[in-house]
């Protein structure tokens, strides 16, 4: 019985791990086509278009792309300035993909910081998110409330100097729990959302707002419980003043006793990991 | 005055030009022309500065200094014949490689010429230009701005019309001559003193009389003829780094408005200062020249930091102390990204190297941490010391280092008072007299600013200590103010408000246990946090007061408040004095 489900596990693992995969194949190609010029709609598109040909139908949410001082949210006040601008793509600046597609009825949530050309300070922040890779998943293994998580986040954020930006996400999310979506023919959005998935969403909030948690990780009151088993995209972004840098990527929670099992990261052979290693 | 130069003369188009060379002549050739009335000598500083690394060629402009005039003087000062003069030093001095070139006034103007014609091409590696325009651009520019009068443009017109007095003069015949053989002649040096501000060093040369006699042929020959028809094809050919001085009694800084459409590749810089800067600034040319020169040498293209105040202070010296937080760390990283060197100093040896870490990532060609007490003054004394010997003499400083104190008069120990008066007040008094003695002996500007608070005019029966030391700070600013403003050094006192730092969390409450000092701090710091004002403004103010040279600055909404109230109804601020603070 136990190694069915074992083995039903690992398979659903696998698939999600693939389509995370596909999503990061995905930045890597399109942040190497980007050229100076290049529009954020052209670099959204762009990671449609390639996501399309290899049979994504549905997203968790489409892709977005930030340029320059967009990648640290100067000045965003309203949800609609996340969507992608006719903003120019110059020589040094920084920019960020971040794309949620759907294929074969497993989610991923990826971000993915580059720049165009040398940019020392975005490398300067990329290597300062490694300490919060390890931070977040230290403190999911003891089982810490999300809201004390999110805390000590901000707080090693503040110490390094930089200001949390993913403050200024919906709900001020660092994490959100993704799930399976059931393929439909017809995949509708609304603000660039996935119905599918937004129901999903919708239905964990209904069950944890009954039983006292939440499929969003936030520093508000109703993410003060410890993490629920489950899949959570995780995405720390850092901002320095004109400068921003993320990764996004999937953080499995179990509710095994060991606690190298209750917690781990979905796959270790993501660009930024390969990128500390490399630098070490 | 010039020290160590080799002199030939080259002979051209019917004048003798003297032509003056210091510098190994292996390192990149720099052309200096001078202006009006001036000779070659009017660069020796400037010449002095660069000779170590460059090979620096200055001549006399015909008809000035030790050049022949041409004969007859009408018509012998045409841009063209500027040209085939130029030509021919260059050949001399660099027959192989292009030179670069830099030019002030009329040598700036005549300068534009060789950027801008087709046989220089080629010979011309960068150009640096201060306070002589184009004449083409100069007739295009007045063109546009008569074809669409715009109150604006023609405010613009009738400004630079007015500065343009001397043209006119200029023009009129044989009396320009009289009055400069005569007693202008004689007076120039002391007016030149008197209100521009140029050092009595021995110039101008004996030449003189003859040099402003000739020379007003520049203009006669020159001016009414391109004004009328400016050419149409006048684009650079080279880089070009623009100086302005921003106090320019000849020239309106308008006149550049429209460079970009002339030049490709322009790098602009403005300094506060007068008309004679090869003279006044000295070390800021060299060091911009040098900087410009090596670029262009390296072919790179230069960029330079796209910070607000890029223009003004890249290249230029900033010491922050209290720059490991706050305010201190904000201003560092915004003087960073407008390209200058930051020297970051801090009692907290980790915050000091993050500020400079970062300030280098964001733009700062070269920054340094210094850990320093600032209420120490051997310290402070051996700090000076240290920057003066390897950074260089400070261009801006900002004392902004400082601590919290409150409680009441009477829970206030001598101890407390001592401590907040030893970094709040002669931690400023320290930096001003090591950090401004130095600024003042160089004799080349510079700007100094002093961190106060509103609680320097808002009294409060809970800040009695902290107010003080403030009330102390801004006076001795605008003390300080008057005393420096004959060397071209501002002086501004910023005074922040309730500015959401970490100054709150480390605060001292007088008369309270440690327990109930440390909820004090906690429940201050959130009363910061909810009002959250960004110390980044605060930098923002920073450099704009010292870009406008203001003298006292209130950053936040309630701090501009308390400073109204203080100037006008200073009764209602001793009633807010009383009032408890929600603790």
């Amino acid at each position: 019985m136990t190694t069915a489900v074992a083995g039903e596990r690992a398979a659903e693992l696998r698939g999600f791990r693939k389509v995370q995969r596909l999503a990061y194949e995905c930045a890597e190609a399109v942040a190497a086509s980007l050229e100076p010029g290049v529009t954020e709609r052209e670099a959204a598109r762009m990671q449609r278009v390639w996501l399309r040909e290899r049979g994504v139908r549905d997203w968790f949410h489409l892709p977005f792309a930030w340029f320059g001082d967009r990648t640290a949210f100067v000045n965003f006040r309203v949800p609609l300035q996340f969507f992608p601008t006719d903003r120019r793509l110059e020589p040094g600046m920084p920019f960020i993909l971040d794309m949620a597609p759907v294929h074969g009825g497993f989610t991923a949530d990826i971000g993915y910081s580059g720049s165009l050309g040398l940019n020392p300070l975005q490398d300067k922040l990329m290597d300062d998110l490694e300490a919060h890779r390890e931070l977040i998943l230290r403190e999911v293994r003891e089982r810490r409330p999300l809201r004390a998580i999110y805390e000590d986040v901000d707080r090693l954020m503040v110490r390094q100097g930089y200001a949390n930006r993913h403050r200024a996400y919906p709900f001020g999310v660092i994490a959100h729990k993704v799930d399976r979506v059931k393929e439909r023919r017809w995949s509708p959005k609304v603000f660039g959302f996935g119905t599918q998935s937004l129901k999903g969403l919708a239905a964990d909030a209904l069950h944890g707002h009954r039983e006292g948690w939440s499929p969003l990780r936030s520093p508000y009151r109703f993410s003060d419980h410890p993490p629920r088993p489950g899949l959570w995209a995780v995405e720390p972004h850092l901002g320095f003043r004109g400068t921003g840098a993320k990764f996004e990527e999937i953080l499995v929670v179990t509710d095994s006793k060991d606690p190298e099992e209750s917690a781990f990261w979905l796959d270790d052979d993501l660009p930024h990991v390969r990128r500390w290693a490399e630098g070490k | 005055m010039l020290e160590n130069a080799r002199e030939r003369r080259v002979r051209t188009g019917g004048v003798e030009l003297c032509v003056a060379e210091v510098g190994e002549p292996g390192q990149p050739t720099v052309v200096l022309v001078h202006g009006y009335p001036d000779s070659k000598e009017v660069w020796a500083q400037v010449a002095a500065r660069l000779a170590d690394r460059f090979h620096v060629v200055l001549y006399d402009v015909r008809g000035h200094g030790r050049s022949t005039a041409p004969r007859p003087l009408r018509g012998g000062f045409t841009l063209e014949k500027l040209t085939d003069d130029f030509l021919a030093v260059v050949d001399a001095v660099s027959p192989d490689r292009p030179v670069h070139l830099v030019g002030h006034d009329w040598g700036s103007v005549q300068s534009w010429e060789f950027a801008t014609v087709a046989r220089t091409e080629g010979r011309i590696a960068s150009f640096t230009s201060m306070s002589g325009p184009s004449l083409d651009h100069f007739g295009h520019w007045i063109n546009t701005r008569l074809r669409r009068p715009t109150p604006r443009r023609v405010g613009q017109l009738l400004g630079q019309g007015a500065k343009s007095w001397y043209v006119y003069a200029l023009h009129t015949p044989v009396l320009p001559e009289l009055a400069w053989r005569g007693p202008l002649g004689k007076v120039w040096p002391r007016v030149l003193e008197r209100f521009e501000r140029v050092p009595g060093d021995g110039y101008p040369t004996s030449s003189l009389p003859t040099d402003a006699a000739h020379g007003a042929w520049l203009y006669r020959d020159n001016v009414r003829a391109r004004l009328r028809r400016p050419r149409a094809d006048a684009y650079a050919h080279a880089p070009v780094q623009l100086i302005t001085p921003l106090g320019d009694a000849f020239l309106s800084e308008r006149l550049y408005d429209e460079l970009e459409q002339w030049v490709p590749q322009l790098t602009r810089r403005t300094l506060p200062a007068r008309h004679w800067i090869p003279r006044s600034r000295p070390d800021q040319l060299a060091a911009w020249i040098g900087e410009f020169v090596t670029a262009n040498e390296g072919g790179r293209t230069v960029t330079a930091p796209d910070g607000k105040y890029a223009e003004r202070f890249g290249g230029q010296l900033v010491l922050v102390t209290g720059a490991g937080s706050g305010i201190g760390r904000a201003t560092a990283y915004a003087f960073a990204e407008s390209g200058a060197r930051v020297i970051a100093v801090d009692r907290d040896p980790e915050g000091a190297a993050h500020t400079a870490e970062m300030s280098r990532l964001l733009g700062a060609p070269e920054a340094w941490a210094e850990t320093v007490d600032v209420s120490d003054e051997q310290a402070m004394e051996k700090l000076a010391d240290k920057v003066a010997a390897e950074y260089g003499v400070v261009d801006v400083l900002v004392n902004n280092a400082g601590i919290g104190l409150a409680g009441s008069f009477f829970d206030t120990t001598p101890e407390d008072w001592k401590k907040v008066l030893d970094v709040n007040l002669w931690g400023v008094i320290h930096g001003c007299r090591l950090f401004g003695k130095q600024m003042a002996e160089r004799g080349q500007g510079g700007h100094i600013v002093n961190t106060a608070s509103a609680a320097a005019y808002q009294p409060s029966k809970a800040l009695p200590a902290y107010s003080t030391s403030k009330a102390a700070v801004l006076m001795l600013s605008e003390c300080l103010r008057a005393e420096l403003a004959g060397q071209g050094i501002g002086v501004s006192a910023i005074c922040p408000g309730f500015v959401n730092t970490n100054i709150t969390s480390t605060a001292r409450f007088a008369g309270v246990d440690a327990e109930e000092e440390k909820r004090r701090q906690k429940r201050t710091a959130r009363l910061y946090g909810l009002r959250n004002y960004p110390p980044e403004k605060v930098a923002d103010a920073i450099l704009r007061a010292v870009v406008r040279n203001e003298a006292v600055v209130p950053v936040t909404p309630e701090a501009r408040g308390a400073h109204l109230l203080s100037r006008f109804t200073p009764r209602a601020l001793r009633a807010i004095a009383r009032l408890e603070p929600p603790l």
